[in-house]
């Protein structure tokens, strides 16, 4: 469980970034966080493993507080928190294998992650999470031979690699095609359901957050504006979020979007019976 | 017609707005040259000598002669690609820690200081003077040459190894602090793999250098192909001289085709 007690950060340049943000994610739950750009949630979900420094406020994973610890303590609560990004942020010259291992650098000494001998477990850890992800045979390949989804699928498992007690998802469809982002958004909620995982996927795309997570949290210049199940998401609500705008033209497009892909898929399935 | 637009436009000045001083720097260069190549002294009854000198050291170029002084010319050869060598080797290897102490993203600042001052003091000597002053000390011979050519191969690849350092895609290494590893497997996972093409680029760039800078240094008497070239020169052995430079020239862009050939293959 993830515990965030009045969560302020403050740039060195006075920019306030965040204001007193405190909620709670129980065991099992995906969070959606969203708001417009500058709305602070990308400081938000860095704040938690401290990629960025919280100027104050308490971030307790299960009764550990993060922003007290010191580094070697910080390491070892970081292993436990699984990152997945915007741009994928594969080390783009290593292969997939070692991707997907180097979710295990929290736990092997250096010479082991240096001459690249992990431990037989996660070895096998790491190829069964290439499978779930359906990317067995791209193993050997370097991570920059991939394509977007691929990428991103290999970023999930780097993140599960880890044996996370939390998700951190931060704009995970943000590069990818519409159709694309759908699927790697079900693969997302489908792993954490599998494993009882609580996630905070930071999303721009509105209707993909209502679609995909069983809470909304909205955040508006730093401060928590919205805290509710994704049909609370109101017109009302989104133009406290975002301001003035025609949300049931962009719920339409959407609509149709959904359908597209729909009708794709049966049509696939179409062509599938006919050979 | 539309409403009357200019139809004329110009350029406005990017860097002095004045027109009155952009007029007056100009001008204000072009009689500094003038009254500078003026107080060069040319004394032409020198040049006509010289260029009498030029034209018995072009005919020896013509005629290279590489069988008379074959022997000093392979042993200077011999000391100078074993120095080159050896000094890049030792050079690279130093020059890895500097220079990841004195990139800014990874190194905490006194780290940085202490490493930013090492490659500022290398840089600020040129391998001439430093070549003197270890001749100076440890005599003439392949020894000093091997000292100079890796003090000032530390300069270089430290200096461009951190600044390809603090260029790299942070998004890497951001993923990689988020999993919970060390600062050592920090470099080893996300810098290392984004900067290793271009540490070997340079490092076969400076292999290149090395081996002119030891035909240079050798003349301040640190060995090598330069300490032959050196003598002959100073014998009026032009065909010889003429030979050395022609091998100088050769080994250099053997060196230029073959590590350009190999950086675009470590890609």
């Amino acid at each position: 469980m993830l515990r965030i007690e009045g969560l302020t950060k403050t740039y060195k340049t006075g920019d306030r970034a965040l204001s007193d943000v405190s909620f709670e994610v129980p065991q099992g739950q995906v969070v959606g966080l969203i708001g417009p750009s500058g709305a602070g949630k990308s400081t938000l979900i860095r704040c938690i493993n401290r990629l960025v420094e919280p100027t104050s406020g308490n971030v307790l994973l299960n009764d550990m507080n993060l922003p007290m610890m010191r580094t070697a303590e910080l390491r070892r609560a970081r292993r436990r928190i699984g990152m997945i990004f915007q741009e994928y942020a594969l080390v783009e010259r290593l292969t997939v294998m070692e991707n997907v291992l180097s979710g295990r650098l929290g736990y092997v000494g250096f010479w082991r992650s240096f001459m690249r001998r992990y431990p037989a477990a996660d070895i096998a850890n790491a190829f069964r999470l290439l499978d779930r992800v359906g990317l067995l045979q791209h193993a050997d390949k370097r991570a920059d031979a991939l394509s977007g989804g691929q990428r991103q699928r290999v970023g999930i498992a780097r993140a599960l690699a880890q044996d996370p007690e939390l998700l951190l998802i931060d704009e995970p469809t943000a590069s990818l095609d519409p159709k694309t982002s759908r699927q790697i958004m079900r693969l997302i909620v489908e792993i954490c359901r599998e494993r009882g995982l609580p996630a905070i996927i930071n999303i721009h795309d509105v209707v993909l957050a209502q679609q995909f997570s069983d809470r909304i949290i909205g955040l508006q210049a730093g401060r928590v504006v919205f805290d509710g199940p994704p049909s609370g998401l109101t017109e009302g609500v989104l133009t406290q979020i975002y301001g003035e705008e025609d949300w049931t033209a962009m719920r339409n497009g959407a609509a149709e979007d959904a359908e597209a892909e729909a009708e794709d898929k049966a049509q696939a399935e179409k062509m599938l019976r006919a050979l | 017609m539309s409403a009357a637009y200019p139809t004329i436009w110009r350029k406005p000045p990017q860097m002095i707005q004045a027109r009155g001083l952009r007029i007056a720097l100009a001008v204000g260069a072009v009689v500094y040259l003038v009254l500078a190549i003026g107080t060069i002294d040319v004394n032409w009854t020198r040049v006509i000598a010289g260029m009498e000198r030029a034209q018995r050291f072009v005919a020896g170029f013509l005629q290279p002669d590489f069988t008379t002084r074959w022997r000093d010319i392979s042993n200077g050869l011999m000391e100078s690609l074993t120095m080159t060598f050896t000094s890049t080797v030792v050079g690279v290897a130093i020059s890895i820690p500097i220079g990841v102490g004195a990139a800014r993203n990874v190194a905490p600042r006194a780290v940085y200081l202490v490493c930013r001052s090492i490659i500022a003091i290398s840089r600020a000597l040129q391998e001439i003077i430093v070549a003197i002053f270890f001749v100076a000390l440890f005599g003439f011979g392949a020894f000093a040459g091997f000292l100079t050519l890796t003090f000032a191969t530390i300069g270089f690849i430290g200096k461009l190894l951190a600044e390809d350092i603090e260029d790299i895609d942070e998004a890497q290494a951001e993923a990689i602090r988020a999993t919970g590893a060390s600062w050592v497997q920090l470099i080893n996972y996300a810098i290392q793999p984004q900067v290793m093409p271009r540490l070997i680029g340079l490092s076969l760039y400076r292999l290149d250098i090395n081996f002119r800078e030891s035909a240079v240094i050798g003349i301040v008497g640190a060995g090598g192909i330069g300490a032959a070239l050196n003598t002959s020169l100073s014998r009026y052995e032009y065909s010889s001289a003429g030979a050395i430079l022609l091998i100088i020239i050769a080994i250099v862009m053997m060196a230029e085709y073959s590590s350009g050939y190999l950086r675009k293959w470590v890609k």
